[in-house]
């Protein structure tokens, strides 16, 4: 099937996600939460883009919205810049230094209006779904709903599997999960050692 | 019991139902629904049973322990038949008079009757002005039936629709009903329910799945729960004619924890059905298969949305997910899934049995049928409210509602839920629909509806619901997670005097991209209590900013009590009754607060004598200079 993106014609396969069409025809979007290995998750939304259909306009997650015949998708429409630049505003203050700032930068983004307590983790839950999905061990998960929300291993299963694998280190977008480690052993993170 | 394998079984079942019950055999309801459950419901209906045997009465008198009958804030509800005497506020103390009285004198007892504004005693029901203005279509044979009596239901006509349908009517013929009715989801979003039934039948696989949402969560929203602990056949009877018309064989209701008595009802009603043979193999000889299994939440508000209940019957945590492929199509374990909501199934029986062009004859031209209202807050006649859709804010608020108490100001009525939005005294006269209320920035919801009076602030009220889900979001996507923490900040700071030029533009900002960019409904709607607030009540917000003053006397930083030296009466009746001994002067010397030690718990401006009226709430104004301490009061006539 075909689809135009930024007035590009794409051709794609059915159950393709806008955004892998998007990057096979090397036209970037951005994403946080994003990981080609894994089913995609829906939760950064900088992936949001801009599509038309039958003259209606709706705002969606590239990341996990299917691709259709004849879609017209705008990548980077003011009006998804801004909705971008919300979101890393957002998020900044999370995690002021690393990958996102030069992200928030691209976006025109000199500083965050907002405060937050700095934690590091943006919750893109790339070391959780990876450790679910490829290793199958969940070693690693979510506690908490809303803003209480946050990432933890599992004293029950962490001991027994991390030490050896640590592959979620070089996954986390704000090097959060590495940064627990300044000396290269592993221990217990933050989150764990609290409870 | 017999198994039911044919419609003639089903009638014969009901004419011998009705045939051992004498209806003018006196039958005493006690209402034993949540709100008069808490006033003691139990405790009268013991009281009741005491006393009607003491008195020899019992082969001469039935008592019937009902469902909800809606008008909760003069509970414990007792309704006497065949006379329908209606008794409110019952007690078990009264209980004695009433058997003498009522039962066996047949008197009223006047002290226990509604009074009207007028004075005059009314002694039925149906003709206390709360229920008068309704139209209970829904809701009213929760005062006619034990929930916990299949054979209640049955006399009343209960599971015909369903005998109707599996018996005389094709699958299609059931769904063009339900189309043609033009039933509207009645848990928030008005999707038209015959639409999305007709997705989840065509929808490509063998197994599909229908769902009964009985997740309630908004605060002060118990319509759901009271239909289900009431009249849990109806919802049953609902969805089995809708798994019917579906294809579906398999049902959940997904009902909170914290709703233990609609979880005790529902499961006695399905072992019922299943031993009459309306659920299970083979139902009522027509050949259709279909069971149900109850599955108890675990107190997530979010797990109400419906693919986050979707996730928690798989047995994950219940996080929504994207909706592009709709769960009528791919919900359940990926296969297509079916979900209403309680009221929404209910709806469903009357419209087999009375047809579509009767449930298309009510309400208004979009949005049809009744719609049940949880009508909370500041209003006199708090309670459970069906009314047409269509009804004004205004009717629901004071010819139901009974108006503000305390000869208060009405301020606004929050409708929707945590998501819903605050609408003005100046949209009073809107009809209440799935399309008016969204017009103005609010939302049906499922029907919740908190009044609110002069003494409520409304920036308070946004950072409430702010606050609510904020910490009720599942936090997995940033919009929605990260839009509400910074609201949150806002708000926290607005209302403790820290507010900013610029911060309702702020807000407005973060709404905008929560509205475009969150994943589910919970987040696309969070921003509606900000927006609607800052849309009606903007000067609230800048006598906050700008002039650090709460209007209404709300927010504890913007306010101080003070007491006026050329009133008060050195009776020391506040400083006796302070907390924190912040009150200092002796009997005939002005007493005076120290603001250092006050906590504005504002027990001083309630003991103050009304006489007196010594006390005042400041706000946005400098307090004034104390008197000093050893002033003599200033002796009035």
């Amino acid at each position: 099937m075909n689809l135009k993106i930024d007035d590009k014609l794409v051709e794609a396969e059915e159950g393709m996600t806008i955004l892998q069409a998007a990057r096979r025809a090397r036209i970037d979007i951005p994403t946080l939460c994003y990981d080609e290995r894994l089913a995609p998750y829906g939760a950064c939304r900088l992936c949001t883009v801009e599509i038309t259909r039958d003259n209606r306009t709706r705002l969606v997650a590239s990341c996990v919205y299917p691709v259709e015949d004849g879609l017209v998708v705008k990548t980077d429409s003011e009006r998804v810049r801004k909705i971008r630049r919300m979101i890393l505003e957002l998020l900044l203050p999370l995690s002021p230094t690393g990958p996102l700032e030069s992200l928030a930068q691209k976006y025109g983004l000199e500083r965050s209006r907002f405060t937050a307590e700095p934690t590091a983790c943006v919750l893109c839950g790339l070391c959780v779904r990876y450790c679910a999905e490829i290793k199958k061990a969940n070693a690693i998960g979510f506690i908490g709903r809303g803003i209480e929300r946050e990432v933890a291993f599992l004293p029950e299963v962490a001991p027994y599997v991390c030490s050896s694998c640590r592959e979620c280190f070089a996954l986390c977008p704000s090097g959060k999960v590495v940064s627990e480690n300044p000396d290269g052993t592993w221990v217990p993170p933050l989150a764990w050692q609290r409870r | 019991m017999p198994r039911l394998s044919s419609a003639t079984d089903l009638e014969r079942l009901r004419q011998e139902i009705l045939a051992e019950r004498d209806p003018n055999k006196p039958c005493v309801t006690i209402c034993s629904g949540t709100g008069c459950h808490a006033y003691g419901s139990e405790k009268v209906a013991e009281a009741f049973a005491k006393e009607i045997q003491r008195n020899g009465l019992r082969e001469k008198v039935d008592i019937r322990r009902t469902g909800c009958h809606g008008f909760c804030e003069r509970g414990t509800l007792v309704v006497v038949f065949p006379e329908e005497t209606c008794y409110l506020r019952v007690r078990p103390e009264d209980v004695p008079e009433i058997v003498s009285r009522t039962l066996i004198q047949k008197e009223t007892v006047d002290r226990l009757l509604y009074v009207d504004g007028e004075g005059k005693k009314v002694v039925h029901e149906g003709e206390i002005p709360f229920y008068k203005h309704q139209r209970r279509i829904v809701f009213g044979n929760n005062r006619l039936i034990d929930p916990k009596s299949i054979e209640d239901y049955i006399a009343l006509g209960g599971y015909t629709a369903l005998a109707k349908a599996l018996l005389e009517m094709t699958p299609e013929q059931v769904l063009d009903e339900v189309k043609k009715a033009n039933l509207r989801g009645r848990g928030g979003g008005g999707f038209p329910a015959g639409i999305k039934w007709e997705t989840t039948r065509n929808a490509p696989g063998e197994a599909k799945y229908v769902i009964v949402n009985a997740d309630e969560g908004d605060p002060g929203a118990y319509m759901d729960r009271s239909l289900l602990e009431g009249n849990p056949h109806s919802v049953l009877e609902g969805l089995i004619i809708g798994a019917y018309a579906i294809g579906s064989h398999q049902g959940f209701v997904y009902v909170r924890q914290e709703y233990p008595l609609a979880v005790e009802n529902l499961n006695i009603a399905l072992e019922q059905v299943r031993e009459y043979g309306l659920l299970g193999t083979n139902i009522l000889g027509s050949g259709f298969d279909f069971d149900i299994e109850v599955h108890r939440g675990a107190g997530a508000f979010v797990s109400g949305e419906s693919s986050a209940l979707m996730t928690a019957i798989e047995g994950r945590a219940g996080e929504p997910r994207p909706k592009y492929v709709r769960t009528a199509i791919s919900g359940v374990w990926e296969r297509p899934s079916n979900l209403n909501n309680v009221e929404t199934w209910a709806n469903v029986p009357l419209i087999i049995n009375r047809g579509a062009e009767w449930f298309t004859s009510i309400g208004t031209a979009r949005s049809k049928g009744t719609k049940i209202f949880s009508l909370v807050g500041k209003v006199n006649n708090t309670g459970l409210v069906e009314v047409p859709m269509g009804t004004t804010l205004r009717d629901i608020v004071y010819d139901i509602g009974g108006g503000i108490p305390g000869g208060k100001r009405f301020k606004a009525v929050q409708t929707g839920g945590p998501s819903g939005g605050c609408i003005p005294e100046s949209l009073l006269d809107l009809p209440v629909d799935f399309d008016e209320l969204t017009k103005v920035g609010s939302m049906m919801g499922s029907g919740g509806m908190i009044v609110m009076d002069e003494d409520t602030c409304m920036v308070d009220v946004a950072r409430y619901f702010v606050n609510f889900l904020a910490g009720e979001s599942c936090g997995k996507c940033v919009p929605c997670r990260e839009g509400l923490r910074q609201m949150l900040n806002i708000l926290n700071n607005i209302c403790t005097g820290k507010g900013k030029e610029g911060d309702m533009e702020l807000l407005e900002e973060i709404s905008e991209m929560m509205t475009d960019a969150s994943l589910c409904a919970l987040g696309t709607t969070a921003a509606n209590p900000v927006l609607s607030t800052i849309k009606y009540f903007k000067d609230e917000y800048e006598a906050h900013i700008k002039e650090k003053r709460c209007p209404a006397g709300v927010c504890k930083e913007l306010i101080t009590y003070y007491i006026l030296p050329d009133r008060c009466q050195g009776c020391l009746i506040c400083a006796r009754n302070c907390p924190t001994g912040a009150i200092t002067g002796g009997k005939g010397l002005v007493h005076v607060i120290d603001q250092e030690k006050c906590t504005k718990c504002g027990t001083c401006l309630e003991v103050c004598p009304a006489r007196f009226n010594a006390v005042v709430k400041l706000s946005g104004e400098p307090v004034p200079p104390s008197v000093a301490s050893g002033t003599k009061v200033v002796r009035r006539k």
